[in-house]
């Protein structure tokens, strides 16, 4: 049978909640084209209820993945990397056809977002040394501070760099022990949706990352609005959705991180304030032992 | 005391009597009950309707805890949520009972005492039912003697499924007369009958015995309350009312955790008993997680955001 004659099996693309690869619970698809506007796909178009879903199944894998060691976390986070690095010709595929780039301009993004993994998956088991420590207190006290995740994030990944500034945003969010509920790119789902198969694949445990896709307005609102969603990062918002979303986050106190730039050069090397967005610090006061006026001490 | 209907008198004459007519009733299509159960599931309830549904149910709420570990102070915590489930909004309506072991029924009797709540309790050696009679009669009476205002039995599973019907007939009659003004609840424990035909034949000794409820399941084994086995069951009290003019309640427990699922069970209850069952006195709900998603879900209709655990009682 020559290739001319064969049938092309396309995908279905799904969301991926709770470990598992559901479609919208509406039922719904939309159409993802490229950047020239051909067809490329149907994509499922979430509705509030399915990031109601992503929020239990966030919820209920916060406990393990937050209490897992960072050591633990860096080497899921790294195995990421590894399975991204064997798919790496359908990631090219995608984003050239989701972002107008040459194969080339397109792999290089995709290394990047290889070594964007890696990067964070080194920071797991750092950051407590660079975002708490020892406090000096004017007492016979020992007083540390240590980072904590804050809880589940959603997250609306960027809307133009698909893969590398959905991995920047996705990484940081969960290296640190939060559980994520992504929306995706609305424009250019297709990698997003794709990353779900990897992260299946990659001992990261169901629920630590939730992925949808389908309107952003649409499925920001609830998520800002709900009472078990610790924190928002609103990247992927437009300033006068960031704005109306930033108002519903207060209700229940929110972390809120504010978009940057919308062309932002996602490429830069990140620094470490994403990962210190989403952290809340506990600090311990502790007796030194201090045995009174001779000065000795434990 | 008359607690055999006259209509049914010769079913119970004899061991041999009551198999007949055990035997005589129809059998069960099974997938065609699934099916049925099924498809009354896909019903969409929203907006108003689902306010009502939620509240409904929240008062048809059994709220139980049957645990090794259960204190006074489990109990006493308990039966305040059940007068007052959501201490933020006072339009809540408390749940129709408290559930507990016999003795705790002492101290939840004395927890609600004026609530409206009620107190029920599990007995008969509760969950496995594997006691002499007269160790269950006294299980029983404790529990009637602290106070309770129900008194939730198990029938003895290893006689039912042995053959011995008339043997499980007559000890709920005997747990009956132990009862006295309280009501009782039959727990068939369907997970362990095997077939819908023995579910709908223990349903029958159950309402020939007089119970004033029957129970599916002590929430203890694998498979618990199934849309299709409460269905079947709400199929016996309707047909046992239309015979008898005696209307019999039921409870479904274990296994129904979201409001989802209540929902669809009270549009079951619709569908096959009517609406004379839709009011806590015929029908209820065996649960104690179940209350804390209704509530969300109360509170997402209120507020119009998503609630979270963070919003209800840890238990």
């Amino acid at each position: 049978m020559s290739d001319q004659n064969r049938l092309g099996v396309f995908k279905t693309y799904k969301l991926y909640v709770g470990g598992k690869f559901p479609r919208s619970e509406s039922g719904r698809v939309y159409e993802v084209t490229d950047s020239k506007g051909q067809w490329l796909a149907n994509a499922p178009q979430s509705s509030r209820k399915d990031a109601r879903d992503a929020v239990v199944a966030a919820r209920k894998a916060f406990g393990g993945w937050s209490g897992a060691t960072a050591y633990n976390r860096g080497q899921v986070l790294y195995r990421v990397a590894e399975m991204l690095e064997g798919r790496k010709d359908q990631f090219v595929r995608e984003v050239a056809a989701s972002e107008g780039l040459s194969k080339s301009k397109a792999a290089a993004v995709v290394d990047a977002a290889i070594d964007r993994w890696v990067w964070y998956a080194g920071w797991t088991d750092k950051i407590g040394q660079i975002s708490g420590g020892a406090n000096p207190v004017a007492g016979p006290f020992f007083n540390l501070s240590t980072p904590e995740p804050t809880g589940v994030v959603a997250v609306l990944a960027p809307r133009k760099s698909s893969l590398l500034g959905l991995v920047s945003v996705i990484a940081p969010v969960i290296a640190t022990g939060n559980t994520a509920v992504v929306v995706a790119s609305a424009d250019a789902p297709l990698p997003a949706l794709s990353l779900g198969e990897v992260l299946a694949t990659s001992d990261v445990p169901g629920g630590v990352v939730n992925i949808l896709s389908g309107v952003t307005a649409e499925l920001a609102a609830p998520l800002a609005a709900h009472q078990d969603v610790n924190a928002i990062d609103l990247t992927g918002a437009d300033p006068a959705l960031a704005k109306e979303l930033e108002i519903a986050a207060a209700d229940n106190l929110k972390r809120v991180l504010r978009p940057g730039p919308v062309d932002a050069d996602w490429a830069a090397s990140p620094g470490t304030h994403r990962l210190t967005a989403f952290l809340e610090t506990k600090t311990v006061w502790h007796p030194t032992g201090a045995l009174g006026a001779a000065g000795s001490s434990y | 005391m008359p607690t055999t209907a006259p209509a049914f008198s010769d079913a119970t004459a004899s061991d041999s009597a009551l198999r007949r007519f055990l035997f005589g009733l129809p059998g069960v299509d099974a997938v065609g009950l699934e099916a049925r159960a099924a498809s009354l599931g896909t019903r969409s309830i929203k907006t108003t309707a689902k306010a009502y549904a939620i509240d409904l149910a929240i008062s048809m709420i059994d709220l139980t805890t049957l645990e090794g570990a259960d204190t006074p102070g489990k109990v006493r915590a308990l039966a305040a949520k059940a007068v007052n489930p959501d201490p933020t909004d006072r339009t809540t309506p408390r749940t129709a009972a408290v559930c507990v072991y016999p003795d705790m029924a002492a101290t939840a009797a004395a927890a609600l005492a004026g609530s409206g709540v009620k107190v029920a309790s599990v007995a008969t050696a509760f969950p496995a039912g594997r006691a002499a009679l007269d160790v269950k009669l006294a299980d029983v009476r404790d529990a009637v003697a602290a106070g309770a205002d129900e008194i939730d039995m198990v029938i003895d599973r290893g006689a039912f499924l042995s053959g011995r019907f008339l043997k499980v007939y007559e000890e709920i009659l005997a747990v009956k007369a132990e009862c006295g003004a309280a009501r009782l609840k039959v727990i068939f424990e369907t997970g362990e009958l095997s077939t819908y035909d023995n579910i709908r034949r223990a349903s029958w000794i159950g309402m020939l015995a007089g119970a004033d409820f029957i129970k599916t399941s002590t929430g203890k084994v694998a498979t618990n309350a199934t849309p299709a086995n409460t269905l079947l069951m709400l199929e016996a009290v309707r047909d046992f009312r239309a015979q008898t003019g005696v209307q019999i309640g039921v409870k479904p427990a274990g296994g129904i955790r979201t409001t989802k699922d209540a929902v669809k069970f009270l549009v079951l209850v619709n569908e096959t008993a009517g609406e004379d069952w839709l009011d806590p006195h015929w029908f209820r709900f065996g649960a104690s997680s179940l209350l804390n998603d209704l509530l969300m879900q109360r509170q997402k209709l209120s507020t119009g955001r998503y609630s979270g655990p963070d919003y209800v009682t840890v238990d």
